[in-house]
């Protein structure tokens, strides 16, 4: 994104930005090296270098606005809000985590934050956020439901079902493919006839735009305009974000599909070095400011493991709760 | 209490529910302007207006999901599916979602939701069309059954569905939407989950079933009674949560049970009743338990081979008659 970052964001704004990143980059990181040494089981997929789509879009969108989200959920939930402390001991599945437990790494969930869920069906959250949508406008409420989901979901019957729909009945959905070019091991073109895929929305009416994924105030920029255009409209809207993960799909992947070139290609274009960068060249920051940001996302994340370390485990009794009303 | 159809009840049910409660809404292929496959949403559309009374697209999956989505955003959807048949399109959302949702969450949210499905064999339709699948839903926890046999029960129960906030699979039977039955006029009747009937007391054996197949085993008990013989009829009225205590205390009675499902014999609904009854009731039996069951094939087409896959009111006669003979 070209231009002066002063002109489109406040300094707290875009250090805000900065920190998002940072917590999220290393509240990941640790949970690798948590799962390594055990205390992290299951399915774990991190998003590492896809921080910028987190953290740009939610800025983006009101907190009154649903967002919904897939397996790789822990940065979408702590950037709109969740305590670390409790995304953490979910991983641990302690009794403190944000789910109690029972939900793990792929289904975290903040009502009060209006963050309704990480669901690991491939494009199971799609008909959801049509229905969370629908029901807003039922209501008449001043909400918009934001729907990120991986490049590998598109070719799901849900993605066309809900498309459809969401535009039949202009539905207030906002539409983030978060496309990071590979659905677990199989790469885009692999797997979709039309790689370019905000052109797939065509079919069902839908304006899209390609977005820079791991520019952060590209994401926002696009994601603010996007959010108030199915505000103003009540109808659905699509944005693909073009990203990369740094690592493998999930931490049972050493990636060995894609060459380190490519990898490489990437990582040099890493969202948070890439704001970093901007913030010291215009001015906005300098490296002590971002050194102490950076030790406080460190700290902040140490404490996070040490919460989750010491919290009890559900009681055995707690398997019954919560399955009905 | 004035008398009406099982469709007429089931209408009456969405009437009064949504006059009573704004949040309530229809939804489903083609029951607005259709006013539905069957005609069950008669009259909805133009009372309640098109907001509260929607065609949707045939996609089933997504039918589900988007009450599932509804229901956490507060709204209380009830959804047609035009056939149980096309539930198996939407079993992602029905058994990975809508009876997920609440458990993996922690019990953050509920989804107060319905969907509707007519199904059942009988009218030559052919394998896809025929399907009793209630075996599927009562597997999965985290979702109510419930399957009327009665247009009362249809009544009580398609509005406790309504009003509970829990998952509901409300099953109805294609071939009882034309019979009929006293239905009460309270706008408050409700028939609770879990409650299990006895339409019919006996004493030498007990005929268990659920939705058309209730009706089956009252029909044969009318035929066995002019052979002397007493049967008791429970009607389980809801398979999940199933009132497994009334069905017990009938068999303790009775001493005989006659299991009758329309689903497939494997892995069907018949044998985990059977075996509650086993591990609860072994000491009182005075001879097997009977299962009464759908045929292990897909349904054909043709009247005269149709007929011997789905349990028949003369198929349980005989079926009680055999188990009388027999003595541990």
């Amino acid at each position: 994104m070209a231009g002066n970052l002063r002109e489109l964001l406040s300094e707290e704004e875009l250090l805000k930005f900065y920190e998002q990143m940072v917590v999220c980059r290393e509240f990941e990181e640790s949970c690798a090296e948590q799962y390594s040494k055990g205390h992290i089981t299951g399915f774990l997929h991190l998003y590492s270098g896809q921080e910028a789509v987190a953290v740009g879009c939610t800025a983006g969108l009101k907190q009154t606005d649903y967002v919904l989200s897939a397996y790789r959920d822990h940065a979408q939930a702590i950037v709109r809000g969740a305590d670390p402390k409790r995304v953490m001991a979910e991983l641990f599945g302690k009794a403190t985590g944000i789910c109690k437990g029972k939900g793990g790494s792929m289904h975290l969930f903040a009502p009060e934050l209006n963050f309704m869920g990480g669901y690991a069906i491939v494009g199971g959250q799609f008909p959801i956020a049509v229905g969370l949508a629908w029901g807003s406008q039922l209501q008449e409420q001043d909400r918009i439901t934001a729907c990120f989901f991986g490049d590998g979901s598109m070719n799901q019957g849900t993605f066309h079902e809900s498309l459809n729909w969401a535009r039949l009945w202009d539905l207030p959905v906002l539409f983030i493919c978060e496309n990071n070019f590979y659905g677990i091991g199989t790469e885009v073109h692999r797997a979709s006839a039309q790689a370019a895929l905000h052109r797939r929305t065509c079919g069902y009416d839908i304006p899209s735009e390609k977005v820079d994924g791991m520019d952060v105030v590209a994401m926002y920029q696009a994601t603010k305009r996007a959010a108030e255009w199915v505000r103003e409209r009540q109808r659905p809207y699509f944005i693909e974000a073009v990203t990369y993960r740094f690592r493998g799909h999930s931490m049972s992947d050493p990636a060995k599909y894609r060459s380190s070139s490519e990898a490489d290609v990437w990582k040099s274009r890493d969202p948070i070095p890439n704001l970093s960068r901007r913030l010291l060249e215009e001015g906005i920051a300098d490296q002590a400011r971002l050194d102490q940001i950076n030790q406080a996302a460190l700290a902040q994340v140490r404490e996070a493991v040490r919460f989750a370390e010491d919290s009890p485990w559900p009681e055995d009794a707690e398997v019954w709760n919560d399955i009905y009303v | 209490m004035p008398e009406m159809t099982y469709r007429d009840a089931i209408n009456l049910a969405l009437k009064e529910e949504m006059r009573r409660d704004q949040k309530v809404v229809v939804y489903g292929e083609d029951v607005a302007l259709y006013e539905g496959a069957f005609k069950v949403t008669r009259g909805l559309l133009s009372e309640f207006g098109e907001l509260r009374v929607r065609d949707c697209p045939i996609s089933e999956n997504t039918i589900v999901g988007v009450a599932v989505g509804a229901a956490m955003a507060g709204v209380r959807p009830v959804a047609e599916l035009m056939t149980v048949n096309f539930a198996l399109l939407a079993m992602d959302q029905i058994v990975n979602h809508m009876a997920k949702v609440r458990y993996m969450f922690g019990g953050q949210i509920s989804v107060p939701m319905v969907v509707r499905m007519p199904g059942g064999g009988g009218s030559q339709l052919g394998a896809q069309h025929s399907q009793s699948l209630e075996s599927y839903f009562m597997h999965c926890p985290g979702m109510l059954v419930a399957y009327p046999a009665t247009p009362a029960d249809a009544k009580g129960l398609l509005k406790s569905s309504i009003r509970t906030d829990n998952p509901v699979i409300f099953l109805e039977h294609e071939l009882l939407y034309n019979s009929k039955g006293e239905v009460p006029e309270d706008p408050e009747y409700l028939v609770p989950f879990g409650k299990a009937s006895i339409m019919r007391q006996g004493e030498a054996v007990t005929l268990i079933g659920y939705g058309r197949m209730s009706i089956l085993c009252l029909q044969a008990a009318q035929l066995l009674e002019k052979e002397g013989v007493s049967c008791e009829v429970v009607d389980l009225r809801t398979l999940s949560p199933l009132d497994t205590e009334t069905f017990l205390a009938s068999v303790a009675k009775t001493g005989r049970a006659v299991v009758v499902e329309e689903c497939w014999r494997n892995a069907g609904l018949g044998g985990d009743i059977a075996s509650r009854i086993y591990e609860r009731c072994f000491d009182t039996l005075l001879a097997r338990v009977k299962r009464i069951s759908g045929l292990d094939v897909p349904m054909p087409y043709s009247r005269k081979i149709e007929k011997i896959c789905i349990p028949q009111a003369e198929g349980i006669v005989q079926g009680v008659r055999d188990l009388l003979n027999e003595s541990y």
